[in-house]
Formats: structure tokens, sequence, C-alpha cells
């Protein structure tokens, strides 16, 4: 029997794209992965139906990366089905790792999402209702996932999206089945402050009022983000991302997820976001807090449904 | 099964309040059931990760127990505890929780009343809550 290349395969669940760009970033080693292996499907790039991948022989793909976040019942389906055709799943990208910025759904129900979308939104206007009433669309489930949460993953390619330098080592490392430890992450272990080229600025004490927005300061392009007395999130999230957004002069967001240690991204930044204000302010003055207006989005911009909660219990405050 | 009470969790700091406690129970005061201790030695230790954790778990409240401000073992730990849990009260509304089931409070070793009473209280606001699992009163959904 012939020995042929390895099969790999891309596949997308809830996803705005980037991550499917960010593999055209390879740039020419593009051209390297191809040699290398043989794209059998990637609904991105290329026809490959459904039923063609339930065809195939199952363990048959060397390695699958599949980006997005769960939040369909066909993503389900789709997902459990690659498992079972591919020797690895790697997660690429921040919604396949933690669940992503469609993650922020599960601070509502499918049914507020629905309704606000498709209902509630003045632009709607005579559309309202009469798609659901003629297409069968897939089911939204209860909450978003994120892949590992579905089905069991290999590996993790962090990033919003991945990073462009790293993207071809890891694909190519993957392929070519370089010995690497069970869930690794292609990532640091450790916080992005650790490797952040501002890190000496970082300040050892600050006693602030309150947080300043990004438009409200002309940002400094050598000092710590902190000091400035804007929210960066690089304490409490993984580095290995060579700190490009640090480089382009913006606070880090955290799409790396929660550094090794940590299983709560949005906690771990309560704490520190905590540490540098000043106490006496927080029990008579309402600005530290106001300063911060939407505080769950913010901590949990990426890593909601990998958090502890995952997501909203549905109480109110009444 | 009949749903019990509710069951808050408690973080005691190991100088202040862990000896105020003790020293309600040598007195003889009421105490509730449904109420689980956990000793830490500061409240700056408490990471909020805890907290959410205990929720998760089925915790119904939690209750963390200081030194007053200004007199810490450690100086500053409650300072600490004390903006990381304003904040973390700030992030329940978002996370569909009632801010209500996360208190904290500053008591001294010698103020046994004021504990039974801070005690008494969390657990009448969180009894009147209800559970924080309706259909599962003492797991996560």
């Amino acid at each position: 029997m012939k020995e042929g290349k390895p099969k790999i395969a891309f596949y997308w669940c809830s996803s705005c794209g980037g991550c499917e760009e960010s593999v055209l970033d390879m740039g020419a080693r593009l051209l390297d992965v191809a040699e290398m292996a043989e794209i059998v499907f990637w609904p991105a790039a290329m026809d490959t139906k459904y039923a063609e991948v339930r065809s195939f022989q199952d363990r048959s793909i060397t390695a699958c990366f599949i980006n997005g976040s769960i939040r369909l019942d066909e993503h389900v389906e789709m997902v459990k089905l690659l498992r079972k055709k591919a020797r690895l799943i790697v997660a690429y990208g921040a919604c396949a790792h933690l669940g992503g910025v469609y993650g922020l759904g599960n601070f509502f129900s499918p049914e507020q999402l629905i309704k606000t979308s498709y209902e509630l939104v003045p632009s709607m206007g005579s559309l309202r209702k009469s798609a659901s009433e003629t297409l069968k669309l897939p089911e939204l489930l209860p909450r978003v996932k994120s892949l590992n949460q579905v089905v069991p993953v290999d590996y993790f390619i962090p990033g919003c999206p991945p990073v462009p330098e790293s993207i071809f080592d890891a694909v190519s490392a993957i392929i070519s089945g370089a010995p690497l430890p069970k869930a690794y992450i292609f990532a640091d272990h450790k916080a992005l402050c650790d490797s952040c080229p501002r890190n000496k600025t970082r300040p050892d004490h600050l006693k602030l009022d309150s947080f300043k927005r990004l438009y409200e300061v002309e940002l400094d392009p050598e000092t710590c983000f902190l000091a400035q007395g804007v929210i960066c999130l690089g304490p409490a999230t993984r580095g290995g991302c060579n700190s490009r957004c640090i480089n382009a002069n913006m606070p880090c967001r955290g799409c790396f997820g929660p550094p090794g240690a940590v299983k709560d991204q949005g906690a771990k930044s309560i704490s520190f976001i905590a540490s540098l204000l000043e106490a006496s302010k927080i029990a008579g003055d309402d600005r530290p807090l106001a300063s911060l207006p939407d505080l769950g989005g913010l901590i949990y911009r990426y890593s909601l449904p990998s958090s502890i909660l995952q997501g909203s219990l549905g109480e109110t405050q009444g | 099964m009949e749903y019990p009470g509710p069951e808050i969790i408690v973080f005691l700091c190991n100088w202040c309040s862990y000896e105020c406690a003790d020293g309600a129970g040598r007195a003889g005061l009421t105490h509730f059931h449904g109420t689980r201790v956990i000793r830490v030695m500061c409240t700056g230790r408490i990471d909020p990760q805890f907290v959410l954790h205990a929720f998760k778990q089925g915790a119904d409240g939690v209750l963390i127990l200081g030194c007053r401000l200004g007199e810490c073992h450690y100086r500053e730990g409650n300072f600490q505890a004390l903006k990381r849990f304003a904040l973390l009260k700030k992030l329940l509304p978002q996370l569909g929780i009632n801010s209500k089931r996360l208190e904290y409070h500053w008591i001294s070793a010698s103020d046994y009343r004021e504990f039974v009473e801070v005690v008494r209280q969390m657990h009448e606001v969180v009894s009147h809550l209800g559970p924080l699992y309706p259909s599962n009163p003492r797991s996560a959904s």
C-alpha cells in the first residue's frame, strides 16, 4: 500500500474567520505545509462535504485543527465526528481553547440572545421572526463551550488569533509527529508580564483611585500600562504571544487565557486589579468601581466558558 | 428530600475572627446549622477562585470575616481582601448571583455577640433569597 502524506483538516465552529486567515499568515510557508501534508477537509477553503468526511476511515486524519466556539448542536456533531476520524485534535485559537468572545453569550440565555438580535433590535423592522418560520436552523446549545468540554483535545494553540510566527512551528511539529506532552499548550506557563518588553517600568506599588479608559490617556509607548492608570490584563494572562499588542501600544486583553497555575482568569484579574487600588477609596467612593463599567466583559472577554462558573447562573438582583 | 436550609461557607482568619467564633462557642451563644467554617491565616489569602468554587459546589452564601481594618495580624491583608471582595461583589450580578450572597465583615476577637448577629443576619438574608440552584439545591447545574 502506498505510504501517503499525512492527512490534515481544518474546521470552524462559531468563528469570526480570523483563525482561518491566520493560517494564511504563514505566507509562503503554507506551501511547505501543503508539501508536508494533504489537506482533506477545510470548509473555509475547500468544498469537501460532510458526507465525505463521514466516509473517511477512523483515525485516518493525522491532525485536525478546530477553531471557533461550540455554540450550535451542529458543532457538537461535527467535532465528535472529527474526533473519530482524526488521531490528533488541536484546539486552534482562543475560541476553541477557552470558549472565546462568543462565550460572553453565557451571560445570557439563548432565548434572550435570539430575542434581542432578531426581535428587539430596532433595525429588524418587518423581518421580525419571519426567518425562523421558514428555515430549519441548527439549535443554540444552552451555553457556549470550549472544544475540550465536548471532546478530548490533544494540543492547544492559543491566541486571538494565534501568533503567525508560532503557527508554522506548531503545525509542522504536530504534523511530523513530534513527541509532545498530553494537552500541550503552545505558549508560556507564566504570565505575560514575565516576557513583556515594558516590565522594567512595572510599578512595585500603585494606589489608584480609578482606572482610565484608553481614549482618556495619551499612551506612552515605553511605560507599563498599569503605571499609566490603564488596565492591562498581562498579569492574569499566559505569555507566549510575543507581546504583539503591547508592541502596538495597546494593553493586553487576555486572549491567551489564564497562566498555567490558574483556572479562572476573571477571578485572578479581580485579584490583581484590586491590589492596584487605594483601599480607603473603596469604602467611601463610587469612583474606583464606577471606572470599570463592564467588569465581566473586561475580565472574561475570551475565557467565560472555561471559567469556574462558565457563565450566568440566572438569578436576578431583586 | 426536604430542603435542609441554606449552606453558608464562612471564611475565618486565624487571628481575630476564628478566635471570636471560638469565644462565641465557649460562651454558649446560639450558632446556626448550615454554616461551614474554613480557617485561613488571613482574609488576604482568600483567592476569589475559592468563592466562585464555593458557589459552583452549591453554597448558598459566602461570608468572610477578618480582623478590623487597621488591626490585621499581617498589617494589610484585610485591606487587600476588602478591595478584592468589593470588586467580586460587583461582578456577581453579571454572573447571575445575587450580590447579597457574598458578604465580608471585620470583627475583633472579643466581639462574640456581633459575630453571632452577623451570622444570623447572613442566614436570614440567604434563606430569604432561597437556594442558589433552586432545581437542585445542593449542586451545580
